[in-house]
């Protein structure tokens, strides 16, 4: 007996369908489960659902299991999956709204993930520019794991690849506002 | 013929970890009369941190970039970073595409933007502007040992809406561009294999996998050499070479250069201008292999003469 059956009935949020093909732009029912998506997909063998499933699920309004999923945090944007969807899916789109749902509604699987594209943010939002050794420290920090990529430093350093200092553009406060801005729209009415 | 000037988006990879690319680019171009402008004052295009948050975060970081570059009155902007350039095409595609978008998006930014730039990668630069044959006149010396394979990474021809460049599953501008210049490119199946792409920091296993079986099919048809485009999957096969044989116990020292290095090389432009010294595996062979190409240089010299005859 399979032991992670969904009642797919109990579980289902039709609305959620809608929600995601108005912010994304795309039409999930397209799909017919090809399986092209998955097949070139370069992450499959690190997800816990392979896209295609993802595809399925959102088609059976499956919510909760999708915005719990790692898969949509582990997706790259590659484009593979859009560039060979034969219904011409912008399935990345896809995976991408998905993310930025979870994201909003608080379901995030991937915690580290979230955690450095915020740090990387937050360098912009402060400086104008990444600032890469800063973004690189400060996630170490943020994270526990102070040791990430120390292998790399003598390599970048050596070599003079990195700035010890961060960049600060005349127009950070403008890139600031733009953050700002956009916090204070209603998220909902896109 | 004139020199076309365009603006030119460094961006954040650019300035630093990617630094060769800017050095090297800038090189060829003064040799092939590409002159470049920058905007005073540019931002990071938010990169992918950006369109995970929300899809009109990203657009307004990129537009802010597009409305600096258009009051400079140039009508190309070369965004030679692949992410960068993805972000600054999408964000012009939506403005132009959704009015109503057009007018959110100027309503986060100081002053707007009204559609007026056209964002393009080095490569659609080199593939598009430039004749072959005057790389081929610019190529002085070669390399015969060298055996290249073009990987060209994930999202510089794609998605085809964006990119309306090249071909999105087997792009052929820069094997034609590196051909151009006398260099060898064999074919490579993996030309667009994803490398991992941002998630080295945080998910190093699953890039340094990705990665590993890029640098192996580059092994299995024979190559000595990894010619790119983009600055992380540059820095996916160079600056984490060593993590992939010591996590895939694998032996790879294959060096990984940007075409603008191999490019640059072979016009006779000194390896130090070109960041040859700035890449992690050596590519100090391909630098002491470098011959006269006597009898090409020659007959390319005649061309224009012939030309004029007409």
């Amino acid at each position: 007996m399979p032991t992670n059956v969904i009642n797919i009935t109990k579980s289902a949020d039709s609305s959620f369908i809608g929600q995601v093909a108005k912010e994304s732009g795309q039409n999930p029912y397209l799909c017919y489960q090809c399986g092209n998506c998955t097949a070139g997909c370069p992450f499959t063998e690190f997800f816990d659902y392979p896209v295609s499933k993802i595809m399925r699920l959102l088609q059976a309004g499956q919510k909760e299991t999708i915005l719990r999923s790692r898969a949509i945090w582990l997706c790259a944007t590659c484009e593979t999956c859009t560039t060979r969807c034969p219904c011409q899916i912008d399935v990345a789109q896809i995976m991408d709204t998905l993310r930025v749902i979870a994201r909003r509604e608080n379901y995030v699987s991937e915690k580290e993930i979230k955690l450095f594209f915020d740090t990387f943010l937050d360098s912009m939002k402060k400086h104008g520019r990444v600032f890469e050794l800063g973004v690189l420290l400060k996630y170490n920090l943020r994270s526990g794991k102070l040791f990430t990529d120390a292998d790399l430093g003598p390599k970048v350093l050596s070599r003079g690849k990195i700035h010890l200092f961060p960049t600060n553009i005349k127009g950070r406060e403008k890139v600031e506002k733009i953050f700002r801005e956009f916090e204070r729209k209603p998220r909902n009415e896109q | 013929m004139n020199n076309k000037r365009y603006a030119y988006y460094s961006g954040c990879s650019l300035e630093s970890t990617a630094k060769e690319y800017n050095d090297s680019l800038k090189e060829i171009f003064k040799v092939l009369g590409v002159e470049i402008e920058e905007p005073d004052d540019w931002s990071c295009c938010g990169s992918t941190p950006a369109h995970t948050v929300d899809p009109l975060l990203a657009c307004a970081l990129g537009a802010r970039n597009l409305s600096l570059i258009e009051k400079m009155g140039l009508e190309t902007v070369i965004a030679p970073c692949p992410s960068c350039f993805a972000v600054l095409k999408r964000a012009h595609l939506k403005m132009k595409k959704d009015p109503e978008m057009r007018e959110r998006i100027n309503e986060l930014i100081d002053e707007p933007y009204n559609l007026r730039v056209s964002p393009k990668s080095a490569l659609q630069i080199l593939y598009e502007d430039i004749p072959p044959e005057k790389i081929s006149e610019m190529a002085v010396y070669e390399i015969p040992e060298l055996k290249v394979v073009p990987y060209y990474g994930c999202i510089v021809t794609r998605p085809k809406e964006v990119a309306e460049f090249d071909d999105p599953e087997n792009p052929i501008s820069m094997d034609r561009i590196l051909e151009s210049a006398g260099i060898t490119v064999l074919d490579f199946p993996f030309k667009t294999e994803c490398c991992g792409a941002a998630f080295g920091v945080v998910k190093r296993d699953v890039v340094n996998k990705l990665s590993s079986k890029v640098l192996s099919m580059a092994k299995e048809v024979g190559a000595n050499c990894v010619a790119v485009c983009c600055p992380l999957c540059q820095q996916n096969l160079d600056l984490r070479q060593d993590q992939i044989n010591s996590l895939m116990k694998t032996d790879f020292k294959i060096p990984v250069l940007y075409f603008s290095q191999l490019l640059g090389l072979v016009f006779g432009i000194s390896p130090d201008k070109l960041g040859i010294n700035k890449l992690v595996v050596s590519a100090q062979w391909i630098v002491d292999s470098l011959k006269k190409a006597e009898k090409r240089g020659k007959k390319i010299k005649e061309e224009p003469e012939a030309e004029e005859e007409q």
